[in-house]
């Protein structure tokens, strides 16, 4: 089950460049939440921060309280243990190069020393389902590289990839953005289906695309979280005016 | 197009005509190039197996040299020894070059420590091999008091570990962001992204970089004279000198029997061959099991 996470007064810095500054909001739990926002408006910074990956650089640095349930993720855990129960999708699909289509969807827990064959073989054809992927690929999950895969393909299989360490909140940075028209639905139909049992964090430049899989939806502007609310209300009747510019073309 | 000036017929002809010319010109040169790379190596080639292939017999394979004033013999025990002092070499070289490697691209970066190993292995790949044999004779050979075949397979590492290092560092450097943001979004810990991840990625790249350094050490003669030392008879004791094929080469190229230079050709062919076999063999065995990427 998704678990949801409040975030109070976070700040984050790349260098001495101040990307985001103080936003508080709540994710609801088993909801898909949309982030949109002009470029450089620090909604990858935001979902970077919400398991830990932002500090992965190292001129990166992030204040503030994330609460993932009871779990203050900056205080009381490693960063390791938050991204296991925070999966992300990245904007390019990313499989690894090397490894076949099952050891891609394995890899969370192949690498974090799970072991046990009967257990990876079940949760790898679950995964796969789950993606929307088992079908194109059952016959050749051990023969093929997860990098023959098409674009959309490849970019399921990162979902299955995130979805197998079994994750609480699934996190995805402009996921379509690669992707053609009918890889997008597919991914968009995903995200409809794994909202029931995850909290879905959704980055995207495609308004229509906030407007069909989320539930609310948070406009940023240059680095400030300008307006979060409900999907429906932000598309008609924002109370910003920045939003109302944004939504309707005027910039960005 | 309006932007562009109006040409005449002529001068647009002209103008294709030179192109074209400018087009092949180059691929001529490139070419041309390709050519004179590969020449020295065919005439070597070629050179060895006239010279070599006649004195090449079962008797090269099986026997050790024969004393000075007999005839026949050949260097069953230098194709061994090459064999123990470059696996010795390998055991140290590589573990430690891919190390050093690993550190440089995944940790040192900007650090003093890691500059300081990146200048020091740039510094150590231009040393005369002559003086990576002294070296090795300073520290092994006088510390033990005797050569060895442990002090021939040190020297010989010393020369590999530069070039793994540096083949190390840069093909890491070739593993995209994306794949190691990847593994950390999975919650999987760095240590285990650099081995499992990033290595695994780079690994046809840093192969290649550790045969190069293979071959390289399997040739080399100058730091063997005074670790390995040679030896005209069979040994298995690595604390005892031990008979390499380039020291066998040059003490019977430098002779003054007939017989012996024969020899030392067909010694020189049997090294190139060994290694271009044990080449290929690691290439087809790291293949396997390998997926590739399909675009």
């Amino acid at each position: 089950m998704g678990v949801g996470i409040r975030v109070e007064n976070l700040n984050a810095w790349y260098g001495p460049t101040h990307t985001l500054k103080d936003v508080s909001l709540h994710i609801p739990a088993n909801r898909a939440t949309a982030l949109i926002g002009p470029s450089g408006c620090g909604k990858s910074t935001f979902v970077r921060c919400l398991n830990r990956m932002h500090e992965t650089n190292p001129t990166a640095r992030a204040e503030g309280t994330v609460m993932m349930g009871d779990l203050d993720i900056y205080k009381d855990a490693a960063p390791v243990e938050i991204r296991r129960r925070i999966g992300m999708v990245f904007q390019r699909p990313n499989p690894f190069p090397t490894m076949s289509i099952y050891d891609n969807v394995a890899s969370g827990l192949k690498l974090n020393g799970f072991r046990k064959r009967r257990i990876l073989d079940e949760i790898v054809e679950r995964s796969l389902k789950q993606a929307a992927l088992w079908e194109e690929v059952k016959d050749d999950l051990k023969k093929k590289s997860g990098a023959s895969l098409s674009g959309g393909q490849q970019q399921r299989l990162c979902i299955a990839r995130a979805l197998a360490v079994d994750p609480e909140v699934l996190l995805m940075d402009e996921p379509a953005s690669a992707l053609d028209p009918v890889s997008t639905s597919k991914i968009e139909d995903l995200i409809f289906q794994l909202k029931s049992q995850y909290t879905i964090v959704i980055v995207t430049h495609n308004m229509q695309q906030a407007a069909r899989v989320a539930e609310n939806t948070g406009f940023f502007l240059t680095g400030k979280l300008v307006e979060f609310a409900p999907t429906h209300k932000i598309f008609t009747m924002p109370s910003d005016k920045r939003t109302e510019d944004y939504i309707t073309g005027r910039f960005g | 197009m309006s932007a562009l000036p109006q040409r005449s017929p002529g001068s647009e002809r002209a103008l294709r005509l030179r192109r074209s010319l400018t087009d092949h010109l180059v691929t001529v040169l490139a070419v041309g190039s390709t050519i004179l790379v590969l020449v020295p190596l065919i005439l070597i080639l070629g050179y060895l197996l006239y010279k070599g292939t006649s004195s090449l017999n079962l008797d090269f394979f099986t026997k050790i040299p024969a004393p000075v004033g007999e005839s026949g013999g050949g260097m069953a025990n230098s194709i061994v020894g090459s064999a123990v002092v470059l696996t010795l070499a390998s055991l140290i070289g590589i573990p430690v070059g891919i190390g050093a490697g690993v550190y440089l691209s995944e940790y040192g970066r900007g650090r003093m420590l890691g500059n300081a190993i990146r200048f020091t292995a740039d510094v150590v790949n231009g040393v005369p091999s002559i003086v990576v044999g002294i070296s090795a004779y300073a520290v092994v050979v006088v510390k033990q008091g005797h050569f060895s075949a442990f002090a021939g397979g040190i020297a010989l590492s010393i020369m590999m570990v530069p070039t793994i290092t540096r083949t190390t560092e840069e093909m890491l450097a070739t593993v995209p962001l994306a794949v190691r943001e990847a593994a950390y979004g999975l919650g999987i810990p760095k240590w285990r992204t650099v081995l499992s991840v990033s290595l695994r990625t780079a690994s046809p790249g840093i192969i290649t970089g550790c045969m190069l350094a293979f071959a390289r050490a399997a040739g080399e003669t100058a730091p063997l004279l005074f670790t390995a030392f040679g030896n005209q008879f069979w040994s298995w004791d690595l604390r005892q000198p031990i008979a390499a094929l380039p020291l066998q080469i040059y003490t019977y190229a430098v002779s003054p029997y007939d017989e012996w230079h024969r020899l030392a050709w067909a010694g020189a062919l049997v090294l190139i061959l060994l290694i271009m076999i044990s080449v290929t063999l690691v290439r087809i065995f790291a293949g396997r099991g390998m997926l590739k990427g399909g675009n």
